[in-house]
């Protein structure tokens, strides 16, 4: 039987812009988490330089390599637990990411790049950066893992390919903003609620562990709504830490769960992807599915 | 849900967000202490309630600046408001600053004069902002934001403004609900830069119609013709959308003549909050 482990979901303040500062709270949030018995510390997506960055992502942007002052020490904390940090990721020919890294044994172990970009809204990130260009799951000394980042996790098939990928473990990393104080909102803005469901609705409908982290504070008049949260295969909560306020929420994880949900409800034993995959090539060869109001009406005879 | 609902707040959740705003932004500039300019007003009077709560009252001075003509109420409602509270306080009256400048043009009007009064008291904030370590309140909301019912470099002026996303029917809401006192949510809103001056009514609107006309516009983003076949005049939103989109140059910094590669406000954008 798999070993029970502790997962800490670091809903952390980040400081705009100023990496070293950024990288300081999270050495602290590790001696912190050292204290609670944390094998597994996930810190919320840009973790490592706030979220409104605009024009300072080239200014904050990180190689993640031993080489970079700002990785090492982070490649060093993990000696001692495993971490997952958001930072602005720049690659070898000067693109720009929103990235999340997870660190372990002194290692990167894999670093996932955000794809979905949101530039609608009060959203922005198409402008400065480069999308990441998939998602794939990987080992880990806890099992397999699956990443996403903020907006990827709104698109449903993100999760349902990490799924098929392997993933048991799902790590959403979030700067969400919140915004919506309709009636009767119980503690947090609207669109938090929809976060909040979907990341159980994908914990059940999926049979895996899902967590959340989400990051707090105020930029620019936007305020971060926190919430972290972690779910069970079958769907019960495990923790939440508070809306608005920086926590570091801790978890036990008993992967055991993961085989008493796949017994009750074997949905990953029945999925047919095989079926996906052949129904989404007709779709997206286009097949026999119009693609436009001309397309369908070329179709009607005369 | 009817539209005075979808209008309504979730006055706990609100009121968090806009105390931690305060909070946070001044907090990240450095800054513990606010002032702001207290009318007596439901805008200015709510605004002092939530710095109090974010800062604690000892922080906010409210600075009370009235004219000659200045209705009698509204400065005893003003020091209601700051002694139940326990706000610093200072009364700075503007009469002389601008019966100076007034004398210079005897034929000045009433529009032109409130403009001048309105930018008086936005530098005795500034200087009051200096001289007290903190940073300026702004009361401006919503719905005069939206309207351009304001004085650019006036009353408009703050560093953090944490009404401007509450429409007026919001503000009342929230005012009644953190204890503001019930004489001045229930008296009609005036700017009382002339005697007997009202907002409806130099607007020629009520704020409860205008602001689900504006609700709608905005915020749900539905078409004019949309609006109007929802038992609003056409007339009458067709006049709402043309006074948002005449009063746009208001919220937004001066046009910058474009010569160079980077340009503040076109290339050139750094966050606001940058390195705090």
């Amino acid at each position: 039987m798999a070993k029970t482990f502790t997962i800490g979901l670091a809903q952390m303040a980040p400081r705009l812009g100023d990496v070293e500062a950024n990288l300081q709270r999270h050495l602290e949030l590790v001696r912190e988490a050292r204290g609670l018995g944390i094998d597994l510390l996930c810190f919320p997506e840009l973790s490592m330089t706030g979220y409104t960055l605009r024009d300072l992502v080239p200014h904050v942007a990180v190689r993640p390599s031993p080489e970079h002052p700002a990785w090492k020490p982070l490649l060093d904390a993990s000696k001692e637990m495993s971490l997952l940090v958001g930072f602005v990721e720049e690659d070898a020919r000067h693109r720009f990411y929103i990235s999340q890294a997870f660190l372990d044994g002194g290692q990167t172990i894999h670093v996932h790049r955000k794809t979905y970009l949101p530039t609608y809204g009060l959203f922005e990130e198409g402008r400065y950066l480069c999308a990441g260009e998939g998602f794939q799951a990987f080992d880990t000394r806890f099992g397999r893992v699956g990443v996403a980042i903020c907006e990827d996790a709104w698109h449903l098939s993100t999760p349902y390919l990490l799924w098929l990928d392997g993933a048991d473990y799902l790590l959403f990393c979030s700067s969400s903003p919140a915004y919506g104080v309709g009636p009767d909102q119980e503690g947090a803005t609207g669109n938090a609620a929809t976060v909040q469901q979907f990341t159980k609705t994908y914990a059940r409908l999926l049979t895996s562990f899902a967590f959340h982290t989400n990051r707090v504070g105020v930029e620019e008049g936007i305020s971060f709504w926190g919430g972290s949260l972690g779910v069970a295969p079958s769907g019960p909560v495990l923790a939440q830490g508070p809306f608005f306020e920086e926590a570091l929420v801790p978890m036990e994880v008993d992967p055991g769960l993961l085989r008493t949900a796949r017994q009750r409800l074997p949905l990953l034993r029945d999925e047919k992807s095989l079926l996906v995959f052949h129904e989404l090539s007709r779709i997206v060869s286009h097949g026999d599915v119009p693609r436009t109001t001309e397309d369908a009406t070329t179709d009607e005879p005369g | 849900m009817d539209i005075e609902a979808r209008l309504s707040l979730d006055v706990p959740l609100t009121r968090r967000l806009l105390v931690n705003t305060i909070r946070a932004e001044l907090g990240r500039f450095g800054f513990k202490k606010a002032v702001l300019g207290l009318s007596g007003g439901l805008d200015s009077s709510l605004a002092a309630y939530l710095a109090a709560e974010a800062l604690g009252p000892e922080n906010v001075r409210a600075v009370l600046m009235p004219y000659s003509t200045s209705a009698p109420d509204s400065t005893r409602d003003a020091m209601d408001v700051i002694q139940r509270l326990g706000l610093s306080h200072a009364t700075i009256e503007i009469t002389g600053m601008v019966d100076a400048y007034f004398a210079y043009f005897p034929d000045i009007g009433q529009r032109r004069q409130g403009n001048v009064m309105a930018r008086a008291r936005m530098i005795i904030l500034y200087d009051q902002s200096e001289e007290w370590g903190g940073l300026v309140i702004g009361t401006s909301n919503k719905t005069e934001l939206l309207l351009g019912y304001g004085t650019l470099f006036g009353d408009m002026a703050s560093a953090v403004n944490p009404l401007g996303d509450l429409y007026k029917t919001q503000v009342r809401q929230m005012a009644r609900a953190v204890g503001v006192p019930e004489q001045i949510i229930a008296k009609p809103p005036s700017a009382d830069l002339w005697p007997g001056q009202t907002d409806e009514g130099e607007m020629g609107l009520t704020y409860a119609e205008v602001d689900k006309v504006l609700f709608l516009l905005v915020d749900e983003r539905r078409t004019r013709d949309e609006v109007a076949e929802m038992g609003f005049s056409p007339k009458f939103v067709s006049n709402v959308w043309r006074m948002v989109q005449k009063s746009q140059y208001k919220r937004l910094p001066p046009v910058i003549a474009k010569v160079s590669d980077r340009t503040v406000g076109w290339e050139f954008r750094m966050p606001r909050d940058w390195g705090t």
